[in-house]
């Protein structure tokens, strides 16, 4: 499976492009990264992620296979042993899901840990000669990629990885709305009259292709990182397909690059480094992405919730300046009232900041700047108490709770339309004004 | 201590790795998790390297626990991530299992630099499995936790059955779902780590998903499912290793395990695929006859009572038989006393007048039914008819066929037919009589 290793000491590339190995390495990687990444996405979108570790397991009888029918490793027959197996597998799978009620995710453990015993069998029984490393199958060679035996000037990995790349954006361009529609929706696919099977299967065959014809130079274990991560990345941070698919590319590129810069500082393996920076790109999104990441997620909602208080204090302070009484609220006061705790001694310090309150010795006071905000909020509020009661007809004693939760919610406009379908009433169901 | 020899332990250890790999097996399949036994044996390998590079030794205990933690790690993970992101479980299983297995090959590439003075051997057993290398400390550690398994699946059977089967319902009723959950894949997890030293990772996946879905041809009864795949894990182990002495180990057993796999897919009691097709063929066929019986009243309908000559070529017009399946039909119908042959021609028996009209009744029954009760269109109600009476309760029979006679299309049923087919002559002529 590995170049002889005394290559390694010398310079191999008389012809071609003149580029330092770790260019090569770096390259070769990216294109690899980027060719799995593509079909990844849809992979991903289906549900279908481990069909990318099943089928990079199962090639393996049919790699021995063709090595045994036309006696030779060069990539043609290859492909062939790879594709009847990426046809095999996805039939087999879906024959026991669907005949036999055999859960997806059985199915398709059974189908392919039987075909890789198989495959162990098969090259214990009639490939003795052949040295087969188990290591150089999962972590690849990428050291050794700019030592190999170059093909039209380039490495050779580079040529095998780089046409996967173009058969796979060829695919793409070809098929895109056909595999959009067929990923998102495959009865409707099927309706409209081309074959979501058909597709699904089209699918499996370049997952298979390019797994085969990236591990002799990326290793499986790549491979199947590079089916998984970088779409599932990209599905955090796009709702858009074409912008999913070109972030996973950018994701698999990233991976590559640093991957090999980390594994040259920290001398390891190149390949894992790869796919541990891939892991990283993932955690990262997951943790920041805008929309999705699990921080942003838990700053919107801490925001949400610091809004909610500090308007409900001020309208509680609208409240008691309302009825007229000269008790005021202490900070600690108006602090419990609202449910206590950090939160509260936040919300409350920030009004003050921001010139909402003013404290008067120990009690607190709205400003104008204050009155005006908590106004508006009294006015949602008692807007849609009178809208609940009289268009929705609930009863008096239900509408306070919606009506609370609602008023952070209503803008002005709102307001103005709610007032206009109220025929401009001045108070609401439990005879209070409605503030201007 | 009793002495064994090496191939009786290895038997002995495989067995009980089936046994115990059956059992845990079984609620992860139905809980459909059969892959996380695959992430837990790639999850555990940067576990492996990291107990090897602060214990300096190969210790098979210290080893195992620093797999279990890796294992359990990417547990958690993969449950974090399917909870708090858009992440779904097979992306975020697969995210695990590669980005894990990638920082292990790191973490192997740096235990083999010679800086840090180490090498992999012994750690690559690990991965791949190596049977022949058991020790009778390692029986009794695999006893041990076999126990272990069989005791809390016995003491949580019910609770683990409830989540397996309808976890919504068990959260609704208060139950720790979670709790549960992440103990049934601990569970999965012991039993992977310490299989895989015996039978390697993507072996060990299969020994954990093949025996349980097997068993489930078998059976619709939990205990019953579980003890199965327990008895069928042991077999695997048992005859895998008898067959191991040619072959390799634990592709042997896996094998076996896909063998019996094959066996029960194809004739299991409860799913097995020969009893659906056959039970299909003879619905299928119950099916045609009764739709020639139907044609047959219809084309004769006209004319009642008596019983014309009804020519092929109005058979074959009237629905869209294949000639030689209307050939097949029609003589089957012949030999059943249905209908007598006149070269291109053929006449219902009494016998065959009173089944056709039986039928006919049924399906115009259900005919009416779908019209009036069920609101579906007049052109959409040509169904195959069944069994109605079976399905309609009495009263709403009477009711219709009440209808059905006032409109004059209730099939009048003859009485007098012979009850049974075999003591009468297939001729014509004898049925002169009945139909005065």
């Amino acid at each position: 499976m590995s170049a002889p290793l005394e290559n390694l000491a010398q310079p191999v590339l008389e012809v071609g492009l003149e580029l330092s190995p770790a260019a090569w390495i770096m390259i070769t990687g990216s294109v690899t990264n980027v060719a799995c990444a593509l079909v990844g996405c849809f992979l991903v979108l289906r549900g279908m992620s481990l069909m990318g570790d099943a089928l990079s397991h199962a090639v393996l009888p049919g790699l021995v296979v063709a090595l045994l029918i036309f006696d030779s490793t060069s990539i043609g027959p290859m492909f062939l042993g790879a594709v009847a197996v990426g046809l095999l597998t996805t039939f087999l799978t879906q024959t026991l899901k669907q005949y036999g009620q055999v859960p997806g995710d059985a199915a398709m453990g059974v189908v392919f840990t039987s075909l890789f015993a198989l495959g162990v069998v098969l090259v214990k029984l009639f490939v003795k000669d052949l040295h087969f490393d188990f290591a150089c199958v999962y972590e690849g060679s990428l050291e050794l990629v700019p030592f190999a035996e170059p093909v039209w000037g380039v490495p050779r990995q580079f040529v095998t990885s780089a046409a996967v790349l173009l058969l796979n954006v060829a695919v793409l361009l070809l098929l895109w709305k056909e595999l959009k529609l067929s990923s998102f929706d495959p009865n409707l696919a099927t309706t409209i009259g081309f074959s979501a099977t058909a597709m699904h299967y089209l699918l499996m065959v370049l997952v298979a292709v390019t797994a085969v014809a990236s591990f002799e130079a990326v290793g499986s274990i790549l491979v199947v990182a590079m089916l998984i991560v970088p779409a599932a990345t990209a599905h955090l941070l796009s709702d858009r397909l074409w912008l999913m698919v070109l972030l996973s590319a950018g994701v698999g590129v990233a991976s590559a690059v640093l991957g090999y810069y980390l594994a040259e500082w920290s001398n390891t393996n190149i390949a894992g480094m790869m796919t541990v920076v891939a892991g990283g790109l993932y955690g990262t999104a997951a943790l920041f992405s805008p929309r999705y990441g699990v921080l942003s997620v838990v700053v919107r909602n801490l925001q949400v919730a610091l809004r909610v208080l500090r308007e409900d204090l001020l309208a509680m302070l609208y409240r008691i300046e309302e009825l007229g009484s000269e008790q005021r609220l202490t900070p600690a006061g108006a602090r419990e009232a609202v449910g206590g705790g950090w939160l509260a001694h936040w919300s409350l310090s920030s009004l003050v900041r921001t010139g909402r309150i003013t404290r008067a010795g120990s009690q607190l006071q709205l400003t104008d700047q204050g009155r005006d905000a908590a106004r508006q909020l009294v006015r949602s509020h008692r807007l849609w108490e009178t809208y609940l009661v009289e268009q929705l007809g609930m009863p008096l004693d239900h509408v306070h709770e919606p009506a609370h939760r609602v008023e952070h919610f209503i803008d002005e406009r709102l307001r103005q339309e709610l007032q206009a379908e109220l025929d401009d009433r001045g108070q609401d169901p439990h005879g209070r004004a409605i503030p201007e | 201590m009793i002495s064994l020899t090496l191939s009786e332990k290895v038997m002995i250890g495989t067995a009980l790795l089936g046994g115990m790999a059956g059992v845990v097996g079984s609620f992860a399949v139905l809980r459909r998790r059969s892959l996380v036994g695959d992430m837990l044996a790639h999850a555990a390998l940067p576990g492996i390297c990291l107990a090897f590079l602060v214990m300096h030794s190969r210790d098979f205990l210290g080893l195992s626990l620093g797999a279990l933690a890796s294992g359990l790690l990417g547990v958690g993970l993969v449950t974090i991530m399917i909870r708090w992101t858009r992440t779904k479980e097979d992306a975020a299983i697969g995210i695990v299992l590669s980005t894990f297995f990638g920082l292990g090959v790191v973490l192997l590439s740096k235990i083999q630099d010679p800086a840090i003075g180490g090498n992999k051997a012994g750690l690559d057993s690990f991965l791949f499995g190596e049977p022949g290398n058991m020790l009778n400390r390692d029986l009794v550690l695999l006893a041990i936790v076999a126990a272990a398994m069989l005791l809390l699946v016995a003491l949580l059977f019910k609770e683990f059955k409830l989540v397996c089967f309808d976890s919504d319902f068990a959260q609704s009723q208060g139950w720790p779902t979670l709790r549960l959950d992440l103990t049934m894949m601990a569970a999965l997890a012991v039993v992977t780590i310490v299989g895989l030293p015996i039978v390697g990772v993507v072996l060990m996946a299969a020994m954990i998903i093949m025996p349980a879905a097997t068993a489930r041809f078998w059976t619709n009864r939990l205990h019953l499912l579980v003890m199965l795949a327990c008895a069928l894990g042991v077999t695997a182990g048992v005859v895998g290793t008898k067959l191991g002495h040619a072959l390799p180990a634990g592709a042997a057993i896996v094998l076996t395990a896909a063998a019996m796999f094959l066996i029960s897919l194809l004739l299991g009691l409860q799913r097995g695929v020969v009893w659906s097709a056959l039970a299909e063929f003879r619905l299928r066929r119950r099916m045609a006859n009764e739709h020639l019986l139907r044609s047959l009243y219809e084309l004769s309908e006209p004319r009642l009572p008596d019983l014309d000559l009804l020519s092929i070529d109005q058979l074959r017009s009237d629905r869209h038989w294949r000639p030689w399946a209307l050939e097949r039909l029609l003589h089957k119908a012949e030999q059943g006393g249905l209908i007598d042959r006149e070269k291109s021609s053929v006449r219902l028996t009494p016998l065959g007048l009173h089944r056709s009209a039986t039928l006919t009744k049924t399906h115009r029954l259900w005919e009416m039914y779908l019209m009036q009760h069920a609101n579906i269109a007049p052109d959409h109600v040509d169904r195959d008819a069944d069994d109605v009476e079976h399905l309609l309760p009495e009263s709403l029979l009477l009711e219709l066929e009440r209808q059905l006679a006032a409109e004059g299309r209730l099939p009048q049923i003859v009485d007098e037919v012979p009850e049974s087919p075999h003591e009468l002559p297939s001729t014509s002529g004898s049925a002169e009589g009945d139909r005065a």
